[in-house]
C-alpha cells in the first residue's frame, strides 16, 4: 500500500518523548476498551488515532487531560502526570456550536484559554493581550475576533478554538475529532493550524479521527484502536489489509483509492463511514 | 405629595433595598441566563415561599424561611449538577412537591394572609432597618462570592468542556452558583416578590445579552436595567398607587423588547448592508 507521502522521520529517539503511555488498560465493568497499551510521543509528531466508535478513542484523550483513571498503567506528560496539571495541555473538541445569543466574543474565548481556570475577576496583563492577539492572528481570526461568537460559522468557531487551545503554549496538543462537522475547506484550516503549530513549536499533536484522509498527509504514526486490540505505527505499517485482519480478527481490505485510504469490511458495519466520508 | 413622600424615611429604605437587590441580581443573572438556568430560578424563588411560610407556621421569621428554603433547594439542584432536559424535570418535579407543601403551610397557618400576599408579590415599603442591613450584608456575600468566582464561573458556563479540561471544578462551582443564586432570590422575593423574581434576576440579563457580546459589559448592562427598573419601579409607584412590582416588571420588560429590537434592526441592517452578515457585529 502506499499513501500520498511518506511517514515523516523527525530524527525519533534524539528527543526525550513529551507523553510517555504505560501498560495503559481501561476497562468499564466487564467491559475492556484497551490494555497493555504502550506508546511514547515526541516534540513535533502527529499521532492520529483511529477506530471505530466505542474502542476509547475518546476515553484516552480523557485520561491523556487527566479527566478520567485508567484502570491499570500510567501515563506520563512531560515527567509529570496529567492529573497533577504541571503543564498545559491544548484540546480542540468536536465542533459544538455555541448559543446563538451567548454573551462571548471570540476573543474573550481565547482569552478564557489563557486564565480562565484563575480565581478572581482579573484583568488580563499587557503580555496577555499580546499573547491573545498573537493567538488570534495565528489562526487568522482577527477579522472576526470582536464579534459574538454565536454569530460565527462553525468553521470561524473552529478556528477559534485551536487558537485557545494555543494561547497558552500547551506541551501537547490533544484534538477529539475536530473536523467534525466542518466543510472541506475547514477541516484543511484546521489541520494546516495544528500542523503549523507542531512544525514551529515542537508540539505533539494526539488528533483522533473516524477519518483519517485529511490528516493522512501530515501523519507520522497512527493509533488504531479496534474492539479488545491497537495496533500502532506508521500509516503504512498500520494501514494494511494484514495488520487491520488481524485486529479485527476477520478479513479486512484496506484500499487505496485516488490516494485515498477505503478500509473495507470491518464487522462494524458504521465503519465504511470510511467510504461515505470519501469526497 | 410625590415630593413629600421622597422625604419619608421608608421611601430611602425602599430606595436602598431595591439598590441592593437589583445589583445582586443583575449581576447574577448573566451567570444564570447563560448557563440556561432561568426555570432554577422559579423553583428556587417559590419553594423560598415554601419555606417563608413553614416559617410562619413555626413563628419564625419568614425572611429566615425564605433563606432557608432556598438555599436547601439550591444546594440540591446544585450538587445534581444536572443539564438541559434532565434539569428541567428534576426541577419542575421538585417545584411542584414544594409547592404543594407550601399550600399545606398556608393552610395550617391561620393568622393574617397578607404576609403571604407580599411574601408572593413583595412588599418594598414595609422593608425595616433590620432588614435593609441585612439585605445589604446578604448582597455582600454574594458579590464577594461572584467576584471570587468569576473567571472560572465564565468559563464554566460558557465552554464547559474546555473549562473541565483545564481542571475547573465544574460540580463545586456548580453548587457556588446555585448557593449564591438562592441567597439573591431570597433578597429579591423581599423587593418584587416570589412570583416576580424572575423579573429581576432573568429580564435584565436576557436584555443586556442582546445588546453586547462583551462579557463584561453585559454584566454592567444587566446591572444597570436591574437598577433602573427597580428605583423607577418605586418612584413610580410613590406618584401612582398601583403595585411596586407591576411597574418593575413593566420597565425591566419594556428593556427587554427595546434590546430585542435592536437587535433585530442590527441584525436586518446588517443582512441588507454587507454579506457575510455577522462582520457588521464586529462594529460593537
Amino acid at each position: 500500500m502506499a499513501t500520498p507521502t511518506g511517514p515523516r522521520d523527525r530524527g525519533r529517539g534524539l528527543e526525550v518523548s513529551v507523553v510517555r503511555v504505560d501498560d495503559l488498560a481501561l476497562r468499564f465493568g466487564e467491559r475492556t476498551l484497551f490494555e497493555e497499551l504502550s506508546f511514547e510521543l515526541e516534540r513535533g509528531e502527529l499521532l492520529a488515532v483511529l477506530g471505530p466508535n466505542g474502542t476509547g478513542k475518546t476515553s484516552l484523550i480523557r485520561i491523556l487531560l487527566g479527566q478520567l483513571a485508567p484502570s491499570a498503567g500510567r501515563v506520563v506528560v512531560e515527567g509529570c502526570p496529567p492529573r497533577e496539571r504541571c503543564h498545559r495541555i491544548g484540546y480542540v473538541p468536536q465542533q459544538r456550536v455555541f448559543d446563538r445569543d451567548v454573551v462571548l466574543r471570540g476573543r474573550d474565548l481565547v482569552q478564557l484559554g489563557l486564565d480562565g481556570h484563575r480565581w478572581g475577576f482579573g484583568r488580563l496583563s499587557s503580555d496577555g493581550h499580546a499573547r491573545v492577539d498573537a493567538s488570534l492572528a495565528e489562526v487568522g481570526a482577527e477579522a472576526y475576533a470582536d464579534s459574538p461568537i454565536g454569530r460565527l460559522s462553525g468553521g470561524e468557531q473552529q478556528r477559534l478554538r485551536v487558537a485557545q487551545a494555543l494561547v497558552a503554549d500547551p506541551v501537547l496538543i490533544l484534538a477529539d475529532e475536530p473536523l467534525l462537522s466542518l466543510d472541506l475547506a475547514h477541516q484543511r484550516g484546521v489541520i494546516d493550524l495544528l500542523d503549523a503549530r507542531r512544525e514551529s513549536a515542537g508540539t505533539p499533536v494526539v488528533f483522533v479521527t473516524h477519518d483519517v484522509n485529511p490528516v493522512l498527509h501530515t501523519v507520522d504514526r497512527v493509533l488504531y484502536l479496534a474492539p479488545g486490540s491497537w495496533a500502532i505505527g506508521t500509516p503504512d505499517e498500520v494501514l494494511t489489509s494484514e495488520t487491520l485482519s488481524s485486529l479485527y480478527g476477520t478479513e479486512v481490505d484496506v484500499l487505496n483509492v485516488r490516494g485515498r485510504v477505503v478500509v473495507v469490511g470491518t464487522p462494524d458495519d458504521q465503519h465504511v463511514h470510511h467510504v461515505e466520508n470519501g469526497h | 405629595m410625590f415630593v413629600q413622600l421622597l422625604g419619608e424615611h421608608f421611601v430611602h429604605t425602599a430606595l436602598w433595598a431595591g439598590a441592593i437587590a437589583a445589583i445582586v441580581s443583575g449581576a447574577i443573572g448573566i451567570f444564570v441566563v447563560t448557563r440556561g438556568m432561568s426555570f432554577a430560578v422559579h423553583a428556587i424563588s417559590e419553594l423560598g415561599f415554601t419555606g417563608a411560610t413553614g416559617a410562619l407556621v413555626l413563628g419564625v421569621s419568614p425572611v429566615l424561611g425564605v433563606l432557608g428554603g432556598s438555599l436547601l433547594v439550591g444546594l440540591v439542584l446544585g450538587l445534581l449538577s444536572l443539564r438541559g432536559r434532565e434539569r428541567d424535570s428534576a426541577i419542575g418535579a421538585v417545584l411542584a412537591f414544594g409547592l404543594g407543601l407550601g399550600v399545606l403551610f398556608l393552610s395550617l397557618y391561620r393568622a393574617y394572609a397578607t404576609e403571604a400576599i407580599s411574601l408572593l408579590f413583595g412588599n418594598i415599603f414595609g422593608v425595616s432597618d433590620a432588614q435593609l442591613r441585612n439585605l445589604a450584608i446578604v448582597g455582600g456575600i454574594v458579590l464577594v462570592g461572584l467576584g471570587v468566582l468569576y473567571r472560572p464561573l465564565f468559563f464554566s458556563s460558557v465552554d464547559p468542556e474546555i473549562a473541565a479540561a483545564r481542571g475547573v471544578p465544574l460540580r463545586a462551582l456548580s453548587v457556588a452558583i446555585f448557593l449564591l443564586l438562592a441567597l439573591t432570590t431570597a433578597e429579591a422575593i423581599q423587593v418584587v416578590g416570589v412570583l416576580l423574581v424572575l423579573a429581576l434576576v432573568i429580564t435584565p440579563a436576557a436584555a443586556a445579552q442582546r445588546l453586547t457580546g462583551r462579557p463584561t459589559l453585559a454584566l454592567l448592562l444587566s446591572i444597570a436595567i436591574a437598577l433602573v427598573s427597580t428605583e423607577g419601579g418605586i418612584l413610580l409607584s410613590l406618584a401612582k398607587p398601583w403595585p411596586t412590582s407591576f411597574f418593575i416588571t413593566t420597565i425591566s420588560f419594556a428593556f427587554y423588547v427595546a434590546a430585542r429590537l435592536l437587535d433585530w434592526s442590527r441584525g436586518r441592517q446588517s443582512r441588507l448592508i454587507s454579506s457575510p452578515p455577522r462582520r457588521m457585529w464586529a462594529l460593537r
